[in-house]
């Protein structure tokens, strides 16, 4: 066992009335690693954090934290501290009394609480803040008070339970930089949960992709994005196109009709497989000169890009191109073959990358947790 | 503008009339009574009365029974609402039902059957003396006031905690168990200054009724125990002084008021709203 793992799952279960929510689960966390777990809603990332956190015991496995198991330890003599999701700041005490209120429990001198307290405001930026109301707080800043309180006693790692998703777009990103520098200041471990693929990506160290209370793929975030597992994680994690595709042989795939020269090996003779593109990796090039052909049927401005739908023999491909495209245009597509990326064959083969049902609008509709910003104004 | 404020008038009005009807007309007339004499004169006599004789000890003693019950139903109230939120559903309707029922039945038969269940030939007595304890003496008793005191009034006490604390969000609890706050330190510092307002609430429902109640001191008490309510009743039932009865309500009010006050001091902003 490596030397710097601070927390180690070892085949985790849960389950709610019989509803499996975690299935077997195994994972280690570094020390001072800024480790993320992402995934759709109902994926059990929020249930894994509360088994680190021991609000909640796992039906089976074991969960180690500095080589030791702590599984019937409770919350309270863990080592570690929660950043709730509505951050849970006690409404009947202030902001110095909230951000004290865990060294008090430990039996710290005033004067020394009193530093503590003060230091922590400095570095959330909230200096002044020690005697104002909770309720008075804007969401922003009660995020805040939530950080300075949790991390006013020192844990060894920090529980992020999608802290962000009150706040605004604006706010979000500063704070993305902001929790990113705390963690790297503090020098602690963090464990993030989002179901936000950006936010993952730009803060992590480590991401472990979670769907269906399975680990879907554990890795650095370019290793997840370049190089994902299955259908399911290359969907989640940004645009892509993934065709059904059969491996030939060790460096040649076939998939639209055609061979294509690849840099995936290893997979066998005439194995099928899911052929994995992302749109930003696609040329644009006339008709004539084209790999494979076909006929624009929506182009969308996305700012930096166009986002161009292409109907090549009955497959619609998503296309990143900053050139604008006719709808209605023919045009030739080109790959490169280090832009194509091989997957075996999952449970989630075919369930994703075909855009021929794409709209933004409907992306937008099935996203479940999109209203989680709406919900802020309801704090009383 | 006119419009919605004559609408606003029309709304409005059935409870401006009740209110005139119901509560100012007879506080009037209890202030017009307590400060003037049988000719209808000004007089603060009846007030005056009041600091003689037995009536500072009839004071005392209706508040010192009052506190009393008081405390015990907050004491058997606190414990019962927090076992209650952490309970299933199902037990938590059956207890409320429990606490509930009592209730539908009038608060006279439900004092006098406690007198008959304490009396010297009550089944209690009855049962004392077959196993051969012999009888007890447990009406006319100041236990007996107080246990009536609590019996009829505890469903105020249980209900504004239980409603308050089924309400508190269970992050706040687990925020501090997270900050390395123990149970009992969770109860002290997060769960209980949080249910204030239902603590509060309960105790003004609890105390005002017991501070002026006759029925019970008469029926369980035995009349051994002259409380406020029960001079208050003497003085218009049977001495027909209405002037003194009327000081003896005003006064009493006063004291009510003065202790909802206090206890509004300790829940600096939802408590007030239950005045």
């Amino acid at each position: 066992m490596k030397k710097d793992i601070i927390i180690d799952l070892r085949n985790i279960s849960v389950s709610f009335d019989d509803q499996p929510i975690l299935k077997s689960i195994n994972l280690y966390i570094r020390d001072r690693e800024f480790i993320t777990f992402l995934g759709p809603s109902g994926c059990g990332k929020t249930t894994t954090l509360r088994i680190i956190a021991g609000f909640l015991k796992p039906d089976s496995g074991e969960v180690i934290f500095d080589d030791k198991n702590i599984n019937d330890v409770p919350p309270h003599k863990r080592p570690v501290n929660t950043i709730f999701q509505r951050y849970a700041l006690f409404p009947h005490l202030n902001v110095y009394e909230n951000i004290a209120f865990g060294l008090q429990l430990r039996k710290i001198p005033k004067n020394e609480i009193r530093e503590t307290v003060s230091e922590m405001l400095a570095l959330v930026n909230l200096k002044g803040f020690e005697h104002r109301n909770i309720n008075s707080l804007s969401g922003g800043q009660q995020q805040r008070v939530a950080i300075a309180r949790a991390l006013a006693v020192k844990p060894r790692v920090l529980l992020l339970d999608e802290p962000l998703g009150a706040l605004d777009l604006k706010l979000r990103k500063d704070m993305q930089v902001e929790l990113k520098n705390i963690q790297q200041r503090m020098g602690i471990t963090f464990i993030y949960v989002t179901h936000d693929q950006e936010e993952a990506l730009s803060m992590s160290d480590t991401i472990v992709v979670m769907d269906n209370g399975v680990i879907q793929q554990i890795g650095t975030p370019t290793d997840i994005y370049n190089e994902p597992k299955n259908a399911f994680v290359a969907d989640f994690i940004g645009e892509s196109n993934i065709l059904d595709g059969i491996m030939r042989k060790d460096f040649l795939v076939e998939f639209a009709g055609i061979k294509f020269k690849c840099v995936d090996s290893g997979f066998g003779e005439n194995t099928p497989v899911d052929v994995v593109i992302r749109p930003e990796d696609v040329d644009v090039v006339p008709f004539e000169e084209g790999m494979l052909c076909g006929e624009v049927t929506s182009v969308t401005f996305k700012g930096v890009h166009y986002e161009i739908i292409v109907d090549i023999k009955g497959f619609k491909w998503m296309i990143q191109s900053t050139d604008y495209q006719k709808v209605g245009d023919k045009i030739g597509i080109s790959i490169k073959p280090d832009e194509i990326h091989i997957m075996k064959k999952s449970e989630y083969s075919g369930m994703f990358g075909d855009y021929s049902s794409y709209s933004d609008e409907f992306d937008e509709l099935s996203d479940v947790d999109a209203d989680m910003t709406e919900e802020e104004g309801d704090d009383e | 503008m006119n419009k919605t404020k004559s609408s606003s008038m029309i709304t409005n009005l059935p409870y401006i009339v009740w209110s005139i009807i119901f509560i100012i007309a007879p506080l009037i007339m209890v202030a017009y009574y307590a400060f003037t004499d049988r000719d209808a004169n000004f007089t603060l006599s009846n007030i005056k009365l009041l600091w003689s004789g037995h009536y500072p000890e009839i004071f005392g003693i209706s508040i010192l029974f009052a506190v009393i019950a008081t405390a015990v139903c907050f004491i058997i109230s606190y414990p019962l609402a927090l076992v209650m939120v952490k309970s299933s559903n199902k037990v938590q309707r059956n207890v409320m039902l429990l606490v509930m029922v009592p209730m539908w039945m009038n608060f006279l038969i439900r004092t006098y059957s406690w007198r008959n269940i304490l009396s010297d030939n009550g089944i209690i007595n009855t049962f004392l003396e077959s196993i051969g304890i012999g009888k007890l003496e447990l009406t006319g008793t100041a236990g007996a006031v107080i246990f009536g005191m609590v019996y009829n009034f505890l469903p105020y006490m249980i209900l504004p905690i239980y409603s308050v604390m089924s309400k508190l969000d269970v992050k706040y609890v687990e925020a501090a168990e997270d900050l390395g706050a123990t149970k009992i330190q969770v109860l002290l510092r997060v769960i209980f200054p949080l249910s204030l307002p239902g603590v509060i609430s309960g105790i003004t429902m609890v105390f005002v009724p017991s501070v002026s109640t006759f029925y019970i001191s008469q029926k369980l008490g035995e009349g051994k125990f002259m409380l406020i309510g029960d001079s208050i009743e003497l003085q218009f039932q049977q001495a027909n002084n209405y002037n003194l009865g009327a000081s003896l309500s005003l006064v009493l009010m006063v004291l009510i008021i003065i202790s909802m006050l206090i206890m509004n001091k300790f829940s600096d902003d939802e408590g007030a709203v239950i005045i």
